[in-house]
């Protein structure tokens, strides 16, 4: 459980909220009851847990990447392997909790937005175990870099619909995403991709991702019969980081890394970093750190990940910025290109391009942790959706 | 709270007239940087009692297609909140037509909350509908905002839960915005059927005149509406008109519809 509860209007000291058209209010509602009941529920929690190990695949390893020690100078790296869930990510763990959620409530018809598409493919899979009708926001620019993944949500029997406003990318998908609700919430229910929107969103999605964390925190202590010095995770929204760090939080003497993405470079104005350079502001119902211009525009964010390419953060991130609970940095397109050959060759690993930023700062900073005891990377997904966009960024024909 | 004159003035006097307030939306520095201060005009001109002056967004996620793509092209004319104050100030100078601005709270909160209350009522706005502050989201701006000059304008959905409807009005002033349908913003052929009896719900509970709004297109419809409600709210039909005939076209639909709603 976490030790950060929310604020009395359930916020993350001033981040968070509900900042949505009055239309959504009634299902906000209902959804927060409909969630802190079954999260009360020991039925409910026994039936997420068992569907994660059995169909999911949980619990996952934590394994002492030796070869990636060494070559970073670090000789304890353990990486949280969430890319062996099934659908190749940590986002299937919030996928089956909000589907059953939405069982629960008597909701049949499913929404929800996609960056990767992992969120989209955990959605739809969810959908086709629970014969719910499944839609998802996908951008335009997305369903062309993530071409596998949108084949992968057909094939489970979702719709994809692409989105062209905007940036075509995350943001824009997640507020076609909020118009399909705002439209049709007495039937649907929006499965969000990750700690953001607003309340209960970033709560619950946190509360179904800390199975990372207490898997995490068990693990290391019966390997290396102690608390790891730092855990390092990529943050686009931030569900994996939250997911990862929840159960650390109290551990005040475990250092939360978060890594964003620096696009082609800070200074060049081009990337996803929120919590590095965003002042605070609103998008999708919550106050956080937010790109945005001078005029309270937002921001087109860019990131070679398209899990990662989105202006925003979620909320309780902001917070434990502020707070100096966790500490936030960014790697470039590049390093995590180089990282992710780099993970390909030394381990046998391909990691996401979201995961690969992670394992890219990892690599530049781990040797001054050598001392302090080992080290935890949450690698959030696997590569093989990145793989052809890859090949395509290196100068080779697509293969899809 | 009685700051509210003009848009409080404007319900009085039609409503002695027996007649519907005719509220069209445009979007500021739509189709053009300089088409709004003419265009507010014409609309006075063919029977708009108040107007909803949109200060674009770049993620209105409440629009539906037609005003996100007059949002978009305004932001690309470099129309910001400070430009459309500007217009308003020049519009205002002669005019006491009702304006409300309508946006969503970030390039407000960017602006500066109190920066922007401030010159909003210097430049002539009478009130401000926030489609992103629902009723007690933010205590705080919302404080700030009632006890400035201009009214707040609250909104009410059909989703909005029976015993919430009393409360959504707390702080606002001027007139309450009924969104006649769940879904974002846009011309809609077919409206609500069970219209006139929401509207008796709300009116058992809240004071204010309602003025429904969303989906309205046609002079019929907005005779239909103008018969159940206090005001009726016109926008992505209008916007559809302008991108049809321009300032002159939207002026004309306009005018098609204040006579279907007179005539009932
Ligand atoms: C593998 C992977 N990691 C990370 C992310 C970023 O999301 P979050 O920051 O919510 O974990 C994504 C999003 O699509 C992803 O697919």
């Amino acid at each position: 459980m976490s030790t950060e509860t929310p604020t009395p209007m359930n916020r993350f000291g001033p981040f968070g909220g509900r900042y949505v058209p009055e239309t959504l209010i009634g299902a906000l509602d209902e959804l927060s009851s409909a969630y802190d009941e079954a999260a009360s529920d020991q039925k409910f929690s026994s039936e997420v847990g068992s569907l994660l190990r059995d169909f999911g695949g949980r619990p996952t390893a934590l394994y002492h990447a030796k070869r990636l020690g060494e070559a970073a100078g670090h000789p304890s790296i353990y990486l949280k392997r969430e890319d062996l869930n099934h659908t190749g990510a940590h986002k299937i763990n919030n996928t089956i909790g909000q589907a059953l959620l939405a069982i629960r409530m008597g909701k049949r018809r499913i929404i929800a937005e996609t960056g990767a598409g992992q969120h989209g493919v955990a959605t739809a899979t969810a959908c086709a175990l629970f014969d719910l009708e499944c839609i998802v926001y996908m951008g335009e620019e997305d369903v062309e870099r993530q071409a596998l993944n949108v084949y992968r949500m057909k094939l489970l029997g979702a719709e994809v619909r692409a989105v062209g406003s905007g940036t075509r990318t995350l943001k824009d998908a997640t507020n076609e995403a909020i118009r399909d609700w705002v439209t049709s919430v007495e039937t649907t229910h929006y499965i969000i991709g990750s700690v953001v929107g607003p309340d209960p969103f970033p709560r619950m999605v946190r509360d179904f991702q800390a199975v990372i964390g207490r898997e995490t925190r068990e693990q290391i202590l019966e390997i290396t019969g102690r608390l790891p010095s730092a855990v390092f995770a990529c943050v686009g929204g931030g569900s994996n980081a939250i997911g990862i760090f929840d159960s650390f939080l109290s551990d005040k003497e475990v250092r939360l890394i978060g890594v964003e993405a620096a696009g082609t470079g800070i200074e060049t104005g081009q990337h996803a970093a929120s919590l590095a350079v965003g002042k605070p502001g609103v998008l999708h119902g919550s106050f956080s750190y937010l790109l945005q211009d001078e005029d309270g525009q937002v921001s087109p964010a860019h990131s070679v990940s398209a899990g990662l390419d989105y202006p925003g953060v979620g909320p309780e991130h902001s917070y434990l910025k502020d707070i100096g609970r966790a500490e936030y940095t960014a790697v470039t397109d590049q390093d995590a290109l180089d990282a992710f050959h780099r993970l390909a060759e030394l381990e046998g690993i391909i990691p996401a391009l979201e995961s690969a930023h992670a394992i890219a700062y990892v690599l530049k900073v781990a040797a001054k942790y050598r001392n302090d005891g080992p080290v935890v990377v949450c690698l959030s997904g696997r590569g093989d959706k990145d793989v052809s966009h890859v090949a395509q960024i290196e100068g080779n024909e697509p293969l899809v | 709270m009685d700051d509210d004159v003009l848009i409080s003035k404007s319900f009085k006097l039609l409503g002695s007239e027996g007649r519907t307030a005719l509220i069209p939306y445009v979007t500021a520095g739509y189709p053009t940087r300089d088409a709004t201060v003419p265009l507010l005009e014409r609309l006075k001109d063919v029977g708009a009692d108040i107007v909803e002056l949109g200060i674009p967004f770049s993620d209105p996620l409440a629009d539906g297609p037609t005003i996100q793509r007059s949002s978009f092209a305004a932001l690309e004319n470099g129309t910001t909140v400070a430009s459309v104050l500007d217009d308003l100030r020049t519009f205002r100078d002669g005019n006491d037509l009702p304006i409300v601005l309508f946006s969503y709270l970030n390039p407000i909160l960017a602006y500066g909350l109190e920066a922007f209350l401030s010159d909003a009522v210097t430049a002539g706005a009478d009130g401000i509908l926030l489609t992103d502050l629902p009723t007690g989201a933010d205590p705080e701006v919302e404080a700030r905002i009632s006890e400035s000059p201009l009214a707040l304008i609250r909104l009410i959905a059909p989703t909005t839960p029976s015993e919430r409807v009393p409360k959504v009005t707390r702080g606002g002033s001027g007139f309450v915005y009924y969104i006649s349908r769940t879904g974002v913003t846009g011309a809609r052929v077919k409206l609500r059927e069970s219209l006139a009896e929401e509207l008796g719900q709300i009116r058992s509970v809240v004071s204010l005149p309602v003025a429904v709004g969303f989906g309205i297109s046609t002079p019929e419809q907005a005779a239909s509406v103008a018969g159940v409600a206090d005001g009726v709210v016109i926008g992505s039909a209008l916007i559809e008109a302008l991108d049809k005939g321009g300032i002159d076209g939207g002026a004309d639909f306009l005018h098609s519809i204040r006579i279907g709603m007179d005539r009932g």
